[in-house]
């Protein structure tokens, strides 16, 4: 029961923040110098602006505006996108640009924790010797690189000139696995190396501490392998910071990975903000932004999660919280 | 006699900022089969640094050991890493000072006791788990079965430390390293804990080295003491015969500091006044010099040697108690 009431107010917490960056976003929009309603519909009648004024709550005050929208948002009316032709609607955008933004996320993570977790191991066990070293400056040479570089030089080389993997476009998954992966595979190590880099530093860090501590000299009286006592006893109590860091990065790489989704042309949601920003569609861009802020807080949601099962004292402590 | 546990010449070297840190130098201790021998000294005095040396468990590329030792007739300081590990939980264990951080946080008790029976003894894991209950109502926890699902922090001081020697004595070692197994525990349950490894050394005919800073603790619970005082052994004796008949000031000191129970609070002496030498610049004369009330020019400017009296008792003093000027 205490537990529920735990995640009652993290939920509580949760939404508050939720509301709070929304209610910012909105008001910003507010605050730009421009009529909107001009902005949206530059060639329509004053009329036509009267009318899309009362609709979108452009008429009202920042207040009022932000419960319209909210109103909306939460019935999965997220606005829509104005052409000179027509209108569509944001939500049919982000259902497209959604699943790819979420699905180069996962593959960027899972990749970046599978590769940092064992270089992390390593040189937190082999600290300040030869392998600590080149792991260490291979990582910060490489995380010094910005990822669109990164995306250029796989381009040229492996897209261009031995042609191996294409370099463009994205393709679902239900049009065939490997086609899928095949195009994700480059955007994918473009994004994750950055992160090989901090995390392989976070864990690092952490275990070399936990490497100090009491239980691990006691494992050591068992007569336990060093392998077992790094895997068994260091890695859990030590992966906290590096499981925090990942939930962080999560958000960024959903709504934040625009350079890298223009260069492969996988469109994501960074790329729809962009558009957003780009197109002055204002409505679009608080939309989603609120999408991203959703997604952002579910992770972090997650993340206190996981934290529970790698480390049962938080568990304990939020009985007290 | 034979030995047990032979340690010659010990010395351990700490590479640090401040230089090079000597712990433990020129210790010679033998622990005879069967018995149980303490080990006394202030905080700081090398005793946690000469056990952990003495298994081979200081981690860390700053660390020098120097000496050798000698267990059940193999030359540790010979062997590799894993040769010594082979000897661990069958051959020697050791519980430490504070249960709280000597048990890992993240992982239930009852894991953190089988895998010692898994990975030594090669039993199953329901064996393991079966053994580690037996173990658990061994050191008398009650309800064994919930301890084991347990996670350290859910259990008290006394439980903990109860655990840890669980664990430690779990593949029946020969002998245990008992480093300050009570010094984080409050008085009563420091009396159990003590009653708990007097039995079970006689049930599993195990030898003991009992580390403390509290002379009182060895007193009832060793046959031969060994004092420590910045790194070097100074005083060497059966338990009975340090106690009747002390030789080192230092040991004295200890003794003038054993908190005195039945003396109302504020009037007990606990510490000896003055500090350990500095660890990175031991100066020449006697350490104890400048805190000893028999020290004369000499300690100032030479450093005493191990003297031995007919009876086989040590100590390290130019001025030893009970001897005409
Ligand atoms: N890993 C280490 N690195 C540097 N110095 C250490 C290390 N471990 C212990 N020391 C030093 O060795 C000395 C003896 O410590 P220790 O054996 O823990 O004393 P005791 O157990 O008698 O209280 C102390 O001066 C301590 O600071
Ligand atoms: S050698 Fe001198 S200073 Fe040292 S303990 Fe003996 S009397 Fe005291
Ligand atoms: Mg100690």
């Amino acid at each position: 029961m205490l537990k529920i009431s735990f995640w009652l107010k993290r939920i509580a917490q949760l939404l508050i923040v939720l509301l709070l960056v929304t209610f910012g976003v909105s008001l910003l929009l507010r605050l730009i110098p421009v009529d909107l309603a001009t902005v949206l519909l530059p060639v329509g009648t004053e009329n036509e602006r009267d009318i899309l004024r009362a609709e979108l709550g452009f008429d009202k005050g920042p207040i009022g505006y932000y419960l319209q929208w909210l109103g909306n948002f939460v019935q999965g009316d997220f606005g829509k996108i104005y052409f000179s032709g027509g209108t569509e609607d944001v939500s049919a955008h982000l259902a497209d640009a959604m699943p790819r933004s979420l699905l180069l996320m996962a593959y960027t993570q899972v990749i970046a924790i599978a590769i940092a977790v064992p270089l992390g191991v390593v040189s937190a066990y082999r600290a300040g010797r030869r392998a600590d070293k080149i792991i260490s400056n291979t990582l910060f040479t490489l995380s010094s690189v910005p990822n669109f570089a990164i995306a250029l030089l796989l381009v040229i080389f492996v897209g261009v000139k031995f042609a191996w993997l294409p370099t463009l476009g994205y393709v679902p998954l239900s049009d065939g696995v490997w086609e899928h992966l095949k195009h994700m595979i480059m955007p994918v190590i473009s994004l994750s190396l950055g992160l090989i880099a901090t995390y392989t530093r976070l864990l690092r860090a952490d275990m070399i501490a936990a490497l100090r501590e009491d239980y691990v000299t006691m494992a050591a009286s068992k007569g336990l392998s060093d392998q077992r006592i790094l895997w068994r006893h260091v890695l859990r109590p030590s992966s906290l910071t590096l499981l925090t860091s990942a939930a962080l990065s999560m958000g960024g790489l959903i709504g934040g990975a625009i350079v890298i989704e223009s260069l492969f042309a996988t469109y994501g949601v960074g790329f729809e903000v962009f558009a957003a920003i780009a197109g002055r569609q204002y409505v679009a861009l608080q939309s989603t932004v609120a999408v991203i802020a959703l997604f952002y807080v579910f992770f972090n949601l997650v993340v206190d999660i996981a934290s529970g099962f790698v480390d049962p004292r938080t568990r304990d402590r939020r009985v007290n919280a | 006699m034979s030995s047990l546990l032979s340690i010659k010449n010990l010395g351990v070297n700490f590479d640090t900022p401040r230089g090079s840190l000597e712990a433990v130098r020129g210790v010679d201790i033998e622990i005879p089969a069967g018995t149980s021998v303490g080990v006394v000294g202030e905080s700081g005095s090398g005793k946690t640094v000469m056990c952990r040396a003495a298994m081979g468990l200081l981690q860390g590329s700053n660390v020098q050991r120097t000496g050798t030792v000698v267990f059940d007739g193999n030359e540790l300081t010979a062997m590799t890493k894993e040769q010594v590990r082979d000897l661990f939980g069958s051959g020697m264990a050791m519980i430490f000072q504070d249960p709280m951080t000597a048990l890992n946080p993240v992982r239930r008790i009852g894991s953190q006791i089988s895998e010692g029976l898994r990975v030594r003894l090669g039993m199953s894991k329901k064996d393991a788990l079966v053994r580690s209950k037996e173990l658990l109502e061994l050191v008398r926890i009650p309800n064994p079965t919930a301890v084991l699902k347990s996670f350290p922090y859910q259990l008290s001081g006394g439980m903990r430390q109860r655990v840890m020697i669980a664990i430690a004595i779990a593949c029946n070692p020969k002998l245990l390293f008992a480093d300050e197994p009570t010094t984080a525990l409050d008085v009563t349950v420091q009396a159990q804990i003590l009653q708990l490894l007097r039995e079970l050394r006689e049930d599993l005919k195990m030898s003991m080295v009992l580390v403390t800073h509290d002379l009182g603790v060895v007193a009832g619970n060793t046959d031969y003491v060994a004092v420590m005082y910045a790194g070097e052994v100074v005083e060497y004796a059966p338990t009975t015969k340090l106690f009747a008949d002390m030789r080192m000031p230092y040991t004295e000191a200890l003794l003038e500091s054993i908190p005195k129970i039945d003396h109302k609070s504020g009037t007990r002496l606990s510490v000896i006044a003055g500090r350990l030498p500095n660890p990175t610049d031991r100066g020449v004369g006697c350490g104890f010099a400048p805190r000893c009330k028999y020290a004369q020019e000499k300690c100032h400017t030479q450093h005493p040697e191990l003297q031995k009296d007919p009876d086989g008792h040590l100590y390290r003093c130019w001025f030893p108690i009970g001897e005409a000027l």
